[in-house]
């Protein structure tokens, strides 16, 4: 058997030669091929003495091994080498935008609304709704506004056409009518909030003929004016997010309710900055009171047995407050500049847990 | 309500400031809405003192006058004609902004001389109509001294808001008294001693009123008073009308305004010589009218209540008088008229007239139903005072109207509705300052109410009174009672399953707007019209006239406006009301929403489309998704209302109900309500969507996870051009029931390879194995039965 050592130097510098894929494989074919020179010493083996083919065999298997192994480890830094350099020319510019998504706005008085409501959820009422287009009855009349009365004019209200009977439907002028629709159907007790759509022909910079209210409503036995302010006060600061916002109660006067409150809450305007909170003014925001008795009796509850709170408040109005919103009318006006400077996105659904503002 | 501080002390003994009467008069429930300090707003107007006045050399009218100011000597062109040397006048340096016109003075050359200020009349300062000649002050006035004090004209004014109900609140006297209830100082007594007459009145009075229409005046109180000399009043009552806003004519009439301020006691005076007859209180005849005092002329009709004489009316009860029979210089036999007249009758006479009067005012809330005759004594003892002369006794037709009542308080009733125990000798002391009559009782009081409170009725209003004198910031804050540990859904599964449709909406990338419940009638025609009975009355303007019968006309009006700025593409959405007819049941909640404009923005990588009905069809979609509607089992149908393009629209229909309809709008339409380009849109109609089953719980039904693979097979079918896409679905579904999981289209072909009039309508089929993997046998199976049933119900064969 020949010296194994010139074959392998040479095998071994051939892999080590291999500039490409397609080389290393022609050296692996003519080191180890069918017709390789390791694989024609392998044939010579069975000529030999059994001694000696053991020994030779021996060493042209350690051989074929090492070439074996060269071949391989040369392959991988080949491959190593060609993807680095694919990966080097395969270049895109990553500071290109990507697509474009469109994304909605939730309108402000939307979002008030759900703020609003997981509030008074949270201290026990449901959402009730009513009918825009209401009777006389519900309106005014059930709520101790009698035909004539001076605070009829004050509500500006928007009436249809005549009916046969000579009655005429109005656009309700506040949410007050679903309180006497919901006494009338629901026995006390009796936790309700309605927000919704409100009518007055009127309209100048501060007054649009079409604006949202929310009405409040709580009949049993026990309720009284120091519960009312709990809950307001409550809402005030949950509303605003002021833990300590000044609320405050002042006699005022409304058909349907004795004794009847404005509420204020606490501002400063320093610098023509208006802030919710502890200053030197207050911002009246909302109108309560109990509930009148002859307006319980109105809506078949006995004024003897029960008795309650209502409140109402302008949903623009506490929206504008708490963001800052300068002009009541832009609400109305489907901007799409203003709905999505002042709209919400449609993930922000506010809860107590996460928080009302994100 | 104004009112001054000097003329609230009239009524109330006082120590406190102004700043602790705002604060209580506020939370006594009258709101204090400014304060004018007028010692503030006319500080820079100082005495000067005129040196000398020499005629302008280049102006006839002008002199040129040198003003001591009391720090220096300053030149000023003057045209009044009062200017002179030695004076004392007005003095405002230049720099300084005139009240009445808002302009600021500036110093300068007139007609070639130097002018550095100005010496202001009295209508310069805001303070009357007088622009005559500078205002001429007093010779002891103090030099460089602000004028204001020197002319008591720095006396705080309050606009106070009197609500509706305190008619007792629109003189000044009933202020004082809630002040003093509160224990803001001490009411002044104010006795009113009848003045003795001295000759029956010459003037009668009687009511001339049918039964029907008795309370229009239920009592008229007169007097005559003779040989009066009427004149500028006193420079004290000028100057508190003055700072009313109330403009001073002359002492008889400025005497009456007195007391309509001082205690809500509305008073006319006649000019007695002008008078023809006695006095009767009548209904206007139709056809009457009445020259009035503020020189306008009104036409009378049967509702209204005349004040006549025998030539006719000369005065329209509760709202103003006559000018032919008022009082002028010449005036020297006056008679007076105290008077009650019904508060619906008057505000029903001044909104038909479109006539606001001080008089009106508190009659239409209410006067104090006991103060005709004390008015009477008052008037005529200040116009004895002022314009001397000699009464006549008092003539009185009618009577007063029965006002006394009693109201039972119970002691625990404050706390129970109030939240704040009174005690009851604190509520007597209350109740008995603002002029009630209580006798204590063991469990309460029993309070007779005064005759100016005419809205105390019931045991609440008593409650209101307590709290609202003891202050409602006493009353203790108290939490509404929790009735469940956790908190409870406030919410109907109809109210949010439209928040969903909200969100849903928004998350699609539309943009939601709150738009009116009006529209413009004439558009409204064009979206189904609108019944009369939703045609406004008295509407806001003729573009806001009817009901909306649907919203997308005001989304298509917002689209375009937002065009017009420059943002075509819109994608705007509304979940609001549209009325049918005046019905709670006419009104319907709906989705709505239009696209306008391209698919979106221009990118890099991809091209904009114009949107397209299967934009709006897909928001359609998304929008019944969330209001959980089986979207999967709508069907198609191409009866969409005439609004839309008759053939690019649709309606989905759950069976026969319409749920929603969507499409490109019609192009008639668009061009009538003056839309640019073209616009898609849809209307989900909430309410038609069946809400869910109450089916037990929450849990969802079993997951059944197959482990055999789903086949994918794809079919072309050639069908007819006027085949639906729907139609080849659905018999797709039709011919496998079990293992078909799913089918979609995903080509739509005409062209080469295709004959005329038909089309190619590519389906990708999901077979999913649930027992064992198909065999080619079964697949082939499936594709057959699929074909056949395709054939059989469109008439499609197989694409080759």
């Amino acid at each position: 058997m020949a010296d194994l050592e010139p074959l392998r130097s040479r095998s071994l510098a051939a892999v080590a030669a291999a500039g490409d894929l397609d080389q290393l494989e022609a050296v692996r074919i003519a080191a180890l091929g069918r017709k390789g020179e390791i694989t024609e010493q392998m044939k010579t083996l069975g000529g030999l003495a059994p001694d000696a083919r053991r020994a030779a065999g021996q060493a042209l298997n350690a051989l074929k091994d090492e070439v074996t192994a060269a071949l391989e480890a040369r392959r991988a830094a080949l491959e190593t080498d060609a993807l680095a350099r694919r990966l080097a020319a395969d270049r895109i510019d990553v500071t290109l935008p990507p697509r474009p998504d469109a994304e909605g706005r939730v309108h402000p008085i939307s979002q008030t609304i759900d703020e609003l409501t997981a509030i008074f959820a949270d201290m026990g009422f449901a959402v009730a709704e009513g009918p825009h287009i209401e009777e006389d009855f519900y309106n005014f009349t059930a709520l101790n506004i009698p035909p004539e009365h001076p605070a009829r004019q004050e509500h500006d209200t928007f009436y249809l056409p005549p009916r046969a009977d000579g009655t005429r439907l109005v656009l309700r002028t506040h949410t007050s009518p679903v309180q006497i629709r919901t006494m009338m159907r629901d026995r006390p007790p009796i936790r309700i909030i309605v927000p919704g759509r409100t009518f007055r022909c009127d309209d100048d910079a501060t007054h649009s003929p079409m604006f949202h209210q929310v009405e409040g409503l709580v009949v049993d036995r026990t309720t009284h004016m120091g519960h009312l302010k709990g809950c307001l006060i409550e809402f005030c600061r949950a509303f605003f997010g002021v833990d300590d916002l000044p609320v405050r109660f002042r006699p005022s006067y409304f058909p349907f309710t004795e004794p009847s409150a404005e509420v204020d809450i606490g501002c400063s305007r320093e610098g023509g900055q208006l802030k919710i909170g502890h200053g030197a003014d207050w911002l009246e925001i909302l109108g309560c009171g109990m509930v009148h008795p002859k307006v319980l009796a109105n809506a078949g509850v006995d004024p003897t047995e029960y008795q309650g709170f209502a409140f109402g408040m302008g949903i623009e109005r506490i929206a504008m407050l708490k963001y800052g919103i300068p002009d009541l009318r832009t609400f109305y006006d489907s901007d799409l500049r203003w709905l999505r400077h002042y709209g919400f996105v449609p993930l922000d659904v506010p809860t107590l847990a996460g928080g009302l503002t994100r | 309500m104004k009112i001054t501080l000097a003329w609230l002390r009239d009524h109330l003994d006082t120590e406190s400031d102004l700043a602790t009467i705002v604060a209580r008069l506020t939370m006594l429930g009258h709101e204090v809405d400014a304060i004018d300090d007028p010692s503030a707003r006319l500080a820079p107007f100082t005495v000067g003192h005129v040196v000398s006045a020499v005629q302008h050399p280049n102006a006839d009218r002008l002199r040129v006058c040198v003003v001591d100011t009391g720090t220096d000597r300053v030149q000023v062109v003057c045209g009044a004609p009062n200017a002179r040397a030695g004076m004392k006048g007005v003095f405002a340096r230049a720099g300084t902004v005139i009240p009445r016109t808002g302009l600021l003075l500036k110093a300068g050359q007139i007609r070639g001389e130097a002018s550095n200020g100005m010496l202001c009349s009295a209508y310069e300062m805001g303070l009357s109509d007088d622009h005559e000649g500078i205002i001429d002050l007093p010779a002891d006035a103090p030099v460089g001294q602000p004028f204001a004090k020197v002319l008591g004209l720095d006396d705080p004014v309050l606009d106070v808001k009197v609500t509706p109900n305190r008619a007792d609140c629109l003189g000044i006297r009933g202020l004082a008294r809630d002040l003093a209830a509160a224990g803001v100082g001490r009411l002044r007594p104010r006795d009113v001693v009848p003045v003795a007459g001295r000759f029956p009145s010459p003037i009668g009075v009687r009511l001339d009123l049918p039964a029907a229409v008795a309370g229009a005046c239920p009592m008229y109180a007169g007097r005559y008073v003779r040989g009066v000399r009427n004149g500028p009043s006193p420079q004290w009552l000028q100057r508190r009308l003055l700072a009313l806003g109330l403009r001073p004519i002359s002492a008889l009439v400025d005497i009456t305004n007195f007391f309509t301020m001082d205690v809500a006691r509305p008073l006319h005076v006649f000019d007695a010589d002008a008078l023809a007859g006695d006095i009767a209180v009548r209904p206007c005849v139709p056809g009457e009218s009445l020259q009035a005092l503020n020189g306008k002329t009104y036409e009378l009709d049967g509702e209204m209540t005349a004040i006549a004489d025998d030539d006719g009316v000369v005065g329209l009860g509760g709202v103003i008088g006559g000018e032919g029979t008022g009082c002028t210089a010449d005036t020297v036999n006056v008679f007076i008229e105290s008077a009650l007249f019904d508060p619906v009758r008057t505000a029903a006479t001044g909104r038909k007239l479109g006539l606001q009067t001080d008089a009106r005012y508190r009659f239409e809330r209410g006067v104090d139903p006991a103060s005709a005759v004390p008015g009477i004594e008052a008037a005529t003892r200040m116009i004895m005072e002022i314009c001397g002369g000699e009464p006549s006794e008092v003539v009185v037709a009618g009577a007063e109207p029965a006002w006394r009542r009693s109201v039972r308080l119970r002691n625990a009733r404050t706390a129970e509705l109030g939240g704040l125990p009174v005690p009851p000798e604190e509520g007597q002391r209350i109740l008995e300052a603002l002029g009630a009559a209580v006798q204590p009782e063991a469990d309460g009081l029993t309070v007779a109410i005064p005759s100016w409170r005419g809205d105390i009725e019931g045991e609440a209003d008593l409650v209101e009174e307590l709290l609202r004198v003891h202050g409602y910031d006493a009353i203790p804050v108290v939490p509404l009672p929790r009735e469940h540990a956790v908190t409870r859904p406030a919410l109907t599964p109809a109210q949010r399953r439209a928040g969903h449709a909200r969100r849903a909406l928004a998350a699609r990338g539309l943009v939601e707007a709150v738009t009116f419940s009006f529209m413009p009638g004439r558009d409204a025609e064009h979206f189904g019209g609108v019944a009369e009975a939703l045609r406004l009355v008295n509407p806001i303007s003729a573009d806001l006239d009817v009901m909306r019968p649907s919203i997308l006309p005001n989304l298509i009006a917002a689209a375009g406006r937002n065009a017009d700025r420059g943002f075509a593409d819109a994608a705007l959405f509304e979940i609001g009301p549209q009325y049918a007819d005046d019905t709670p049941h006419g009104q319907a909640l709906v989705a709505a929403g239009v696209r306008a404009g391209q698919s979106g923005v221009r990118h890099w990588s991809a091209v904009p489309r114009p949107v397209d009905v299967f934009d709006v069809k897909g928001d359609a979609l998304a929008a019944l998704a969330a209001l959980a509607a089986p979207v999967e089992s709508l069907q198609t149908t191409t009866d969409a209302p005439a609004w839309y393009h008759p053939g690019r629209s649709g309606v989905l229909r759950l069976g026969t109900v319409a749920l929603a309809r969507f499409g490109e709008l019609h192009p008639g339409v668009l061009q009538a309500l003056g839309a640019k380009g073209s616009l898609v849109g849809f209307e989900v109609l909430v309410d038609a969507v069946p809400l869910p089953r109450a089916k037990g719980g929450a849990a969802r039904p079993a997951l059944v996870l197959s482990p055999f693979q789903p086949i994918v097979r794809d079919f072309a079918f050639l069908v007819d051009d006027a085949v639906a896409a729907e139609a080849v679905t659905r018999a797709v579904r039709a011919a496998e029931r079990k293992l078909l999981s799913g089918v979609r289209v995903f080509d739509v072909y005409r062209g080469a390879g295709v004959p005329e009039g038909r089309k190619s309508i590519a389906v990708e089929v999901t077979l999913q194995p649930a027992t064992a993997t198909l065999t080619e046998e079964q697949i082939e199976a499936v594709a057959a039965r699929i074909v056949a049933q395709v054939n059989k119900t469109t008439g499609g064969v197989l694409r080759s």
